[in-house]
């Protein structure tokens, strides 16, 4: 005879059911799976599962030289290479000492910038595609692809550069580079209009991202969010501004702050960092100095015992490299402090009991950069 | 606040901690026991108010495991670095910081599960990247992967 | 007079064939083969619409993209829907486990089959009817909007929760703009003073509705645009799919030719209510005309009308198509606030407006 079993009725609590997003789903951008539970459509709580794209840098790095690791970190937060690049290179520069000639400066922090544009420029094509808005990203990719074609001509690569050494750049720019950045940024200040035209200004949009996500300063102070993100929030954490880098101390542009903490100012944050992006390129890309591309370095680099940090403001926040040197060519323990890590951490407090479409759009305003996360 | 004050404005609020020598940042050995009322002490003083966690980090140093924290004032502007050891490699733990820093949570999960470190107190302490039933912590020395690791 | 030469020559070519099959066959016969040849124009008719407004969908959507569109099979890409088309038709039929078989092999023929029935009675040209019901535009209404239930059923069977979530929120959506759709329909019908599409057609011989009725029917064709666009699940209302969301909505469990047989609905539910739209508003095959001027009228004559017809469903159809390409999709709780809070009241003043110029005869 068959065993009767007796279903409890669910109570409310246990009518809420779970799905799946990801590791596939067109709105996690790359292999996060988030294991979120539903209230119909309301989000109740989420789980983010990362590792799916886990490679062991910081063990990689252990084996591996200062110039080896360059290599590596592009492959980190891959919408800002030369930034990951940067960190590096000036953690090995400040624990040697090495002064790099000042045409290096300017061409890193021109790099660093046009490398901002294009991340924050992918992140607004992504973004409104998350929304429905499916045009954007075509007008996002498109622009994007005359840096990538800047860059491709002075670096050699489109998408990692590894342009960056310890004391300076692989190889001078290209005698173009000057001619065609000017002719992007007076290209690209036409079309940054358009991105209003179409999204900013847009009435769905506003409604849809207003007042979802709220996150006070205090939340993203304590849960580490930074970057665009944090400075949605109104927290002043630009790492150009307290720990200057480069010539961030002597090129003058505004931090950008808002003070709403919601979707809406984050995405109005990166919209309004592109053209001070692009404030700071006109500065410096008429007076490039001559001189050597790189400082003198060993052929071995080798950083004396001891512990460093270094920071560096990435496009999607701060980045910091933590380097405990036992006086080899490789380090003895390196640690990535990356910043979609940190901002991935408040995804689940922000989000609860607003839509499924909420979390969608707020993802999206995190900019999450899923090989940032798992390293 | 310049360093040598915060030195000794660290040193009053946490007597125990040990100051080290010629580091990038002011940097301290806290006591495992003490670990938790120290950066309670140190967020909540006003003179320290350390309110950012910027980063935190687990390093197997051979003798013993370490783990680093490395701590900013958003309103002063100073940083500092607190660190704690034990000496324990089969059953190492330290008291979780993350009610103090929300930030703490993931990063302690990836120091769990890289170091095998644990966190009395955490909330969800759980194998962050790698499987469930991952044998091993990868970012100890002793760590042995014949698959994945290739020595050279 | 709208009775030119195309006229006439629809109703000879149908009388000469009605007149061949009864001289040639017993009349139950001729009967049954109207009634095949009918279905079977219907059905090609149905298969090269679907498959051109898929590949106009594309050509105007890589247009406002900055994109070439396809390019690649035939002149300008034309085949390339049809190489979609056999690409669909060959692909595996994947079968869920778990799921209901019955209904999940039943949802997609629900879906195409009432957009099938809708089409029937749409007026393409002067007598180029298949019914011309005296309550036709009650009827197109309803039977479009059985769709739904094929819709429901899909994200029910699928066994998703994706899919589950996605039929839920288009059963909620098209339930709600059903509404807005009928409302905005009846301010027309008060001042048409019929449903039947024939007589609404021959109303505006001199003067299309929208123009007519002023405000109210301008307020009532924007009414109709937006709500029109809701019903037909596309963006930005495109909730039930919400790709960003959702993966696929309700069709995510769906492979090869049930998934055709979705898309091809989408596209069609389109058509029908650009057609609705153009008859109702824009005159359907009327050329436009104006009062007293014989020799502009009788030029506009010569355009056959179901070139006039084409052209005002195009141009709705690339109005819907503007809007999906370029505004990011609502919320669903925005969605329903637009339908109950602002459109229905907005409609139902309208009509009561509509209703006062009638009766004052302020309408031209």
């Amino acid at each position: 005879m068959k065993e009767v079993i007796h279903t409890p009725v669910p109570s409310v609590e246990e009518e809420e059911y779970h799905i799946n997003m990801g590791p596939q789903h067109p709105s996690t951008h790359g292999v996060l799976r988030l294991v979120v539970t539903l209230q119909g459509e309301i989000v109740m709580k989420l789980k983010p599962h990362c590792g799916y794209i886990h490679r062991g840098m910081e063990k990689m790095c252990e084996k591996d030289t200062y110039p080896q690791i360059i290599h590596l970190t592009d492959r980190m937060d891959y919408l800002s290479m030369h930034i990951n690049n940067h960190a590096v290179c000036l953690l090995v520069e400040n624990a040697l000492q090495i002064e790099v000639p000042e045409r290096v400066k300017y061409i890193r922090t021109i790099m660093d910038e046009l490398c901002r544009i294009q991340s924050h420029q992918l992140w607004w094509a992504s973004f409104g595609m998350d929304l429905g808005g499916l045009t954007c990203f075509f007008y996002g990719l498109r622009d994007r692809e005359k840096i990538l074609d800047i860059w491709e001509e002075s670096t050699g690569a489109r998408f990692l550069q590894s342009y960056y050494t310890p004391g300076g750049l692989m190889w001078d720019i290209h005698p173009d580079f000057q001619k065609h950045t000017k002719e992007f940024l007076k290209y690209f200040k036409k079309k940054i209009r358009d991105y209003e035209k179409i999204l900013s200004g847009n009435v769905i949009f506003r409604e849809r991202s207003r007042n979802i996500g709220l996150m006070t300063k205090e939340e993203a102070i304590s849960y580490g969010v930074t970057g665009p993100s944090g400075r949605g929030s109104g927290w002043s954490c630009d790492v150009r501004k307290h720990h200057p880098y480069a010539l961030y101390d002597k090129v003058e542009f505004k931090e950008i702050l808002y003070q709403e903490g919601d979707t809406l100012a984050r995405y109005m944050v990166r919209m309004d960092e592109m053209y001070e992006s692009m404030h700071i390129i006109e500065q410096l890309i008429d007076n490039i100095p001559e001189g050597d591309f790189s400082a003198k370095m060993k052929a071995v680099i080798k950083l004396p015992a001891g512990e460093y940090y270094q920071r560096v403001e990435s496009a999607r926040g701060d980045l910091g490299i933590y380097c405990i040197s036992d006086g080899n060519k490789t380090p003895y323990r390196m640690k990535f402090r990356t910043p979609s890590f940190s901002n991935l951490s408040i995804l689940d407090h922000i989000s609860r009991n607003l839509k499924i479409a909420d979390l969608v759009a707020i993802g999206g305003s995190l900019d999450l950069v899923i090989p940032d996360i798992d390293r | 606040m310049d360093l040598e004050k915060l030195k000794e404005r660290v040193l009053t609020l946490v007597p125990e901690a040990e100051f080290e020598e010629n580091k990038q940042f002011v940097t301290f050995f806290v006591p495992a026991g003490k670990l938790h009322v120290t950066t309670m002490r140190l967020k909540d003083d006003e003179d320290t108010a350390f309110d950012y966690l910027f980063c935190q980090s687990g390093t197997d140093m051979g003798k013993y495991l370490m783990v680093v924290y490395h701590l900013e004032s958003t309103k002063l502007g100073h940083a500092i670095v607190l660190k704690v050891k034990t000496e324990d490699r089969e059953n190492p733990a330290f008291d979780t910081v993350c009610d103090i820093w929300r930030t703490a949570e993931f990063h302690e999960r990836e120091i769990f599960d890289l170091l095998g470190i644990r966190f009395n107190n955490h909330p969800d302490l759980r194998r962050l990247f790698l499987d469930e039933n991952w044998v091993g912590y990868p970012l100890r020395k002793d760590y042995k992967d014949e698959v994945n690791i290739v020595e050279f | 007079m709208a009775s030119n030469i195309y006229d006439t020559f629809v109703a000879s070519v149908t009388q000469w064939i009605h007149n061949g099959l009864y001289h040639l066959l017993p009349p139950f016969w001729a009967l049954l083969v109207e009634l095949t040849i009918i279905g079977l124009v219907f059905l090609l008719f149905y298969a090269l619409v679907g498959l051109f407004l898929v590949y106009a969908e594309r050509k105007v959507c890589a247009f406002m993209q900055n994109r070439v569109g396809p390019n690649r099979v035939g002149f300008y890409g034309i085949f390339q829907t049809i190489a979609d088309f056999i690409k669909l038709l060959m692909k595996e039929l994947v079968v869920i486990k778990n799921s209901d078989k019955l209904l999940f092999t039943l949802a997609p023929f629900i879906v195409i089959i009432a957009s099938f029935m809708a089409i029937a009675a749409i007026p393409f040209a002067k007598g180029l009817h298949a019914i011309d019901f005296d309550i036709g535009i009650l009827y197109v209404i309803a039977v479009s909007s059985l769709g739904v239930v094929g819709v429901l059923l899909a994200g029910w069977s699928s066994n998703n929760k994706y899919s589950l979530i996605g039929a839920m929120r288009s059963g909620a959506q098209i339930i709600s703009y059903e509404l807005s759709v009928g409302m905005s329909l009846l301010t027309i019908i008060i001042l048409a003073g019929t449903m039947q599409f024939s007589e609404l057609v021959q109303g505006q011989e001199y003067g299309w509705f929208i123009f007519k009725g002023h405000i109210p029917a301008i307020i009532a064709f924007l009414v109709f645009l937006v709500a029109s666009t809701a019903e037909t699940n596309r963006g930005p209302f495109d909730l039930a799919e919400a790709e960003s969301e959702l993966t696929a909505g309700f069709h995510t469990e769906y492979s090869g030719i049930k998934f055709a047989f979705f898309f091809l609905a989408e596209y069609m539910n389109m058509f029908i209510v650009a057609s609705i739209g153009a008859t109702v508003f824009l005159g359907g095959w009327m050329p436009f005309h104006v009062w007293g001027w014989s020799g502009f009228n009788q030029v506009m004559d010569y355009i056959p009308p179901s070139i006039w017809y084409i052209g005002k469903t195009g141009f709705i159809i690339f109005l819907m198509m503007w809007f999906k390409w370029t505004f990011p999709r609502l919320r669903i709780d925005q969605l329903l606030n637009l339908e109950w809070k602002y459109l229905l009241p907005i409609n139902l003043f309208n009509i009561l407006l509509m209703a006062f110029i009638v009766l004052m005869g302020w309408h031209f």
